[in-house]
């Protein structure tokens, strides 16, 4: 049996008819445990999904198949929300508004800020409060 | 006992001793302070952080034929012209023309007189947009070009206030979010936001202003410029510690250089959600060793400095003078203070960071012998108050 796994995943509808409830087939079809961070999926507008999904790597490969069928662009390095580094000052305004500590002193000594992408849940207080525009949301 | 010529030939010769005020506390308690003293002849202090009193002139040279601009927008960002033809004040909190402000609240504010300003140094090409009633000898009434900080005769940054000597801790004691200067803060307590780069901040080494005054040679974003004045709303009468720190706002400083000279990672934009645009600003002024007392201040560390609390959402914009008490920068840097037994988790808006990185690099400035120091011309005021405006009748 193929081991377990998750996977975090930016799905692009190019234009979205929302004929298929693609997240239904996902669990009903594939096994996957889904988690949605978020959504942006209008009709016949583009749309995005920022979603993990838990399975074997058998279902999970077989559930990448599938949406492929389904007119959606999968990127698997799972950037809804990018931290620029050099656009960064390390402030530390973010940090008591991220829930996650995705955001958070690395070093304490010099007080730099890093990102640990992992951690973060997409909920985007950081886009709202950084005043430098370090942190940008891809849709 | 030195002097500024003596310590200028060892930095010219190659030979000066430049410790930043993040390091010179430790050195000292090794060393000893008469020893330190004769051995140090430098310590850099800094700062990055908002400083919205900040703008600059820009003088464009005429157009064929001449224009005498009376309204002016560079990247739809309206300048003053109120000056000679073509010379302009822009200034760092001016909104981008149709910005929404606050219409719809809170306002995002994503460009605007602090970030023309970022664009201009980073060498971007920008666009010019005049107007003019035209006159005999300027009859151009109108014009749109595009030009980059090369293209004009002068960019000479002129800030009425930076480098405030302390600052506010502030909170929200209210039960709605509330968006301010110094950040987003979250209702009953939630969260707490100050701005400073404590031990590493130039006034608070120099804190009676025995040193830093008018004609000061300072680091303003990577060019040498200099302090000008006292700073608009400088205060020195306040309460201070026992170490003759202030315990609130107190000191600031005009400063001045040519932007032809700076560097844009210190020269950055600034959106604050719900509040407006700012420019964020690295200054580095260094400190001469000139005896032991000026060293001992340099040593002053993040405990020592005590910051006031302030409530965002009722005594602060009703000037009530209330300060819910005052915490130190060891504490705001932990990132958690205490107040009435409720722990807050605290953030900056002032970079320590960038202010480390300048504090180093005007080190090494003076460490090359590419950075001299200049004495004050002139003393800021020790103690002077803060006035008010008083909304009076018109005087019969
Ligand atoms: S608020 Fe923005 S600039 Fe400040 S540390 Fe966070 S990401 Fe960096
Ligand atoms: S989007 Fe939310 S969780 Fe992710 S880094 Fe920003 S504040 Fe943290």
């Amino acid at each position: 049996m193929s081991q377990t796994s998750i996977k975090k995943l930016v799905l692009f509808f190019p234009r979205y008819d929302c004929e298929q409830p693609i997240i239904y087939h996902l669990v009903k079809d594939h096994n996957l445990i889904v988690n949605v961070y978020r959504a942006k999926v209008t009709p016949e507008e583009e749309g995005y999904l920022v979603l993990d999904v838990k399975g074997t790597e058998q279902d999970i490969d077989k559930a990448m198949e599938f949406l492929k069928t389904c007119n959606v662009v999968v990127n698997h390095s799972g950037k809804g929300v990018t931290w620029d580094e050099h656009r960064c000052t390390h402030c530390s305004q973010c940090i008591t508004h991220c829930p996650t500590d995705a955001l958070h002193i690395a070093d304490p000594a010099t007080r730099k800020i890093a990102f640990d992408e992992d951690a973060c849940i997409e909920c985007l207080a950081c886009i709202r409060v950084c005043p430098f525009g370090a942190c940008a949301s891809a849709f | 006992m030195k002097t500024y010529e003596q310590i200028n030939d060892r930095i010219a010769s190659g030979k000066a001793v430049v410790l930043t005020a993040d390091e010179i506390m430790d050195y000292v308690d090794k060393k000893g302070l008469e020893a330190a003293a004769k051995e140090v002849d430098v310590v850099t202090t800094a700062t990055f952080g908002p400083m919205c009193s900040s703008g600059c002139f820009i003088n464009f040279g005429h157009s064929k034929p001449k224009i005498r601009m009376s309204e002016a927008w560079i990247e739809d960002v309206l300048v003053y012209t109120g000056i000679a033809a073509v010379d302009v004040y822009l200034g760092a909190t001016q909104l981008r023309h149709g910005d929404p402000a606050n219409m719809y609240y809170p306002g995002e504010f994503r460009y605007g007189g602090g970030h023309v300003i970022e664009d201009l140094v980073a060498g971007k090409s920008l666009q010019l947009f005049a107007l003019s009633y035209g006159t005999d000898e300027y009859p151009r009434r109108e014009i749109r070009t595009w030009f980059t900080i090369n293209d004009v005769n002068q960019a000479t940054m002129v800030n009425p206030r930076n480098c405030y000597q302390n600052y506010n801790v502030a909170i929200n004691d209210g039960d709605r979010t509330i968006c301010t200067y110094l950040g987003v803060l979250e209702p009953r307590r939630g969260n707490a936001t100050y701005c400073s780069a404590g031990q590493l901040s130039p006034l608070l080494n120099d804190p009676y202003y025995d040193i830093i005054g008018v004609g000061t040679r300072v680091w303003l974003a990577g060019a040498q410029g200099h302090v000008y004045a006292e700073g608009t709303q400088h205060a020195g009468a306040c309460e201070r510690t026992p170490n003759g720190v202030p315990m609130e706002g107190a000191g600031t400083l005009a400063l001045t250089a040519d932007m032809k000279h700076m560097k844009p990672e210190f020269v950055r934009g600034v959106s604050l959600r719900g509040y407006g645009v700012s420019l964020a600003l690295g200054v580095g002024v260094p400190i001469p060793i000139l005896n032991e007392q000026v060293l001992k201040r340099t040593c002053v560390r993040d405990r020592d400095i005590q910051a006031p609390v302030i409530d965002y959402s009722s005594d602060y914009p009703n000037k009530t003078g209330r300060t819910l008490c005052h915490v130190n920068y060891e504490q705001l840097r932990s990132g958690e203070i205490e107040i009435d037994g409720k722990k807050i988790a605290v953030a900056s808006l002032s970079s320590y960071h960038k202010a480390l990185e300048i504090a180093n690099l005007l080190a090494d400035e003076i460490r090359r012998g590419d950075f001299l120091l200049s004495g004050p011309i002139q003393p800021l005021p020790k103690n002077t108050a803060m006035k008010s405006l008083v909304i009076r009748k018109k005087p019969v």
